[in-house]
């Protein structure tokens, strides 16, 4: 049967040629939109991840109520033991302290006296420790615009456009002024070893990167950290292992209301990601449901037409004897077999082109300088497992839904005027 | 009948021609708060979220424009001194040994992590050239009656667009003081107390700062030794002294 209805299909190509272009069509927008939103919005959370939410985040209390503000006074402090009991109670995530600050950073002229100064968004993350990873988390080699990594006490990388604003160059002696964890005033000398681009407008317009002990002297920060941040996987958040994680350690620290015990939260509760993450999940679903719709309205149409063409064969076969639910069934699996094709060629050039756009990329960092979010300067599409088969939802679904629609035509026919029909033709 | 009727009528309006104007006040304040130097030594005990901080410092101030601050506590802080030359800061930190010139945004931020900012305290003292006053009613306050005065900033750009004080009727001293922005938002609120009789005019010797969007308890400003109007001299205020 299904033999004979794919002869049947590849004879008359009348029959299937439209309805499978309209599929593939469809379902290569279906596949490229799919993965151009999981690839924007993908790259959005990662890179928010590793800058700095992580996929959990351990603050205290206090810091979570004032987030915003970065509050360095509300820090957590017997951080190395909170740290190791992390990585002994959760090995399967990598755990690092991070410091984020605020403060001003002051260039000098020949007297010593203020010739440029500015304020910035201070990063401090373990530089050092090469077991750490974090640069290679935060990519720094590949954004190093001039000069080198910092690899000594003291030196910092800056932000190149910030560089140029100040008018540092590399070598020069700088002087960060800011407030320590207990409140109190700290001028601190450094020397810019590099500068860096991140292509994110919010942090290249003013940011310094800085090794976690510098940060912890400058900020009288012995044994703490504003942050510590979890890694579940390498390359993208999962939603439900954090909040499973989540779930885990806040259960294990209700006791007592001091502000400052730890508390984790996840990705999502942070820096409005939640809203990023529902969309990202959502998405597929909504563009799936509205090529559906769309193609339905087509194949619908394509299938009248086909219909009104194919009037005299299913009137022959009505009047041979054939039932009308078996003509009906055989041209809905007609319809599955040209849905599926549709479906194969429509995936196969949707992969190709997003491939080529996940490899080279759409640069959009013109149009944010003024971003305040963080966002990439350059906007990929991401081939995930799903962009395999979400192709075959609309593809198969819309011509089954077209052909229903318009096959009902069928059961409208009379047999006792077929002969006086077939007669007229 | 008649001169009862102006009796009644004259002991009835009295107490309004008794109150002075919002103006007259502003001015019996300055009087007792200005002078034309200021020698002080002080403490700040700033009582943050991870507990207090005592600062200590002196401070030598002339007119409006010039002032100079030195830290002697705590270890940290000790030899940070601090500059004002009109509307200029500038901060020299001997671990660094950099002169640093404070402008713009920074000038709002905490001075040594107090509920005070820069512009706190380099605001000039002088109320009448900045404000305008009314009196909206009268209070209690620390067991003295006071008048509540609304102070409406003269020009833009003030650190406060509105001030809302509790002068004492007797010593012309505000007791209690509510600092608003341009937005009508509560800042700060201060409360000053222990006003003692200085070189002939009331003077409070401990102020209680509360910055309203900052968490802790606010800071008390103590004032240990203070000497009005004697000379100080000249190279004190120069960046030469900084160092």
């Amino acid at each position: 049967m299904i033999k004979f209805i794919i002869k049947g299909l590849l004879r008359d190509k009348h029959r299937s040629r439209l309805p499978l272009i309209v599929v593939a069509i469809g379902v290569m927008l279906t596949v490229l939109l799919t993965t151009w939103i999981t690839g924007v919005l993908g790259d959005s959370i990662n890179l928010n991840a590793k800058l700095s939410t992580g996929h959990v985040k351990v603050i205290t209390r206090a810091y979570r109520d004032n987030m915003d503000q970065i509050p360095v006074d509300l820090s957590l402090s017997g951080a190395q033991e909170l740290l190791s009991n992390l990585k002994k109670d959760y090995p399967s995530a990598s755990w690092v302290e991070r410091i984020q600050f605020g403060g001003l950073l002051d260039l000098p002229d020949e007297k010593g006296e203020t010739k440029s100064q500015g304020p910035f968004a201070g990063f401090a993350v373990d530089l050092f420790n090469p077991d750490s990873g974090e640069a290679e988390r935060l990519n720094l080699s590949k954004i190093l615009v001039k000069g080198k990594l910092p690899s000594v006490a003291g030196e910092i990388l800056v932000s190149h456009s910030f560089s140029e604003k100040l008018g540092i160059n590399i070598n020069d002696n700088v002087t960060f002024i800011g407030s320590t964890m207990y409140g109190g005033m700290t001028i601190v000398n450094f020397t810019v070893s590099g500068t860096i681009r991140y292509g994110i407008a919010a942090l290249d317009r003013g940011s310094v990167i800085m090794d976690l002990s510098d940060a912890k002297k400058a900020l009288d920060m012995e044994d703490a950290c504003n942050e510590i941040l979890g890694f579940t996987s390498v390359d993208y958040y999962d939603d439900i292992k954090a909040t499973e994680l989540m779930t885990s350690f806040n259960d294990k620290n209700t006791s007592g209301n001091d502000q400052f015990t730890p508390v984790m939260i996840r990705l999502r509760d942070q820096n409005e990601l939640g809203g990023l993450i529902d969309l990202m999940s959502g998405v597929v679903g909504i563009i799936s449901f509205v090529f559906i719709l769309v193609l339905s309205v087509v194949l619908w149409n394509a299938g009248l037409v086909g219909g009104l063409r194919r009037y005299g064969e299913v009137g022959l076969r009505l009047a041979m004897g054939e039932e009308k639910g078996h003509i009906y069934r055989s041209m809905i699996a007609e319809s599955l077999a040209i849905g599926f094709a549709g479906s194969v060629i429509g995936i196969t050039i949707g992969l190709l082109l997003s491939y080529w756009m996940q490899q080279k990329g759409l640069d959009f960092s013109g149009a944010m300088q003024n971003a305040t979010m963080l966002l990439p300067g350059i906007f990929r599409t991401r081939i995930t497992p799903e962009a395999w088969y979400i192709g075959f939802i609309p593809g198969i679904f819309a011509t089954l839904l077209g052909t229903m629609l318009s096959g009902i035509g069928i059961y409208r026919r009379q047999t006792a005027r077929l002969f006086k029909e077939l007669q007229l033709q | 009948m008649r001169t009862y009727i102006y009796l009644i009528i004259f002991l009835l309006t009295t107490p309004l021609f008794s109150q002075p104007s919002g103006k007259e006040i502003l001015n019996l304040i300055d009087k007792n708060m200005t002078a034309n130097t200021r020698i002080m030594t002080a403490k700040m005990i700033i009582n943050g979220v991870r507990g207090s901080r005592t600062i200590e410092f002196k401070t030598w101030a002339e007119g409006e424009d010039r002032a100079f601050t030195e830290y002697m506590n705590p270890a940290r802080e000790k030899g940070t001194k601090m500059l004002k030359l009109e509307d200029k800061l500038w901060i020299f930190s001997p671990s660094t040994d950099r002169i640093i010139q404070i402008t713009g945004q920074m000038l709002r931020q905490s001075v040594m992590g107090s509920d005070l900012s820069y512009e706190d305290m380099m605001e000039d003292p002088d109320l009448t050239s900045h404000y305008s006053a009314s009196v909206v009613a009268s209070d209690t306050v620390q067991g003295r009656n006071c008048w509540v005065l609304q102070l409406n900033a003269l020009a833009e750009g003030e650190a406060y667009e509105v001030r809302k004080i509790w002068v004492d009727q007797e010593r012309y001293i505000p007791l209690r003081e509510e600092l608003y922005g341009k937005s009508g938002k509560l800042l700060k609120r201060t409360q000053l107390s222990e006003v003692t009789r200085i070189q002939g005019r009331w003077f409070p010797m401990k102020i209680v700062f509360k910055d309203m969007l900052k968490a802790g308890d606010g800071t008390q400003f103590i004032i240990v030794t203070i000497k009005l109007d004697e000379a100080i001299p000249e190279n004190t205020f120069s960046k030469a002294s900084l160092k």
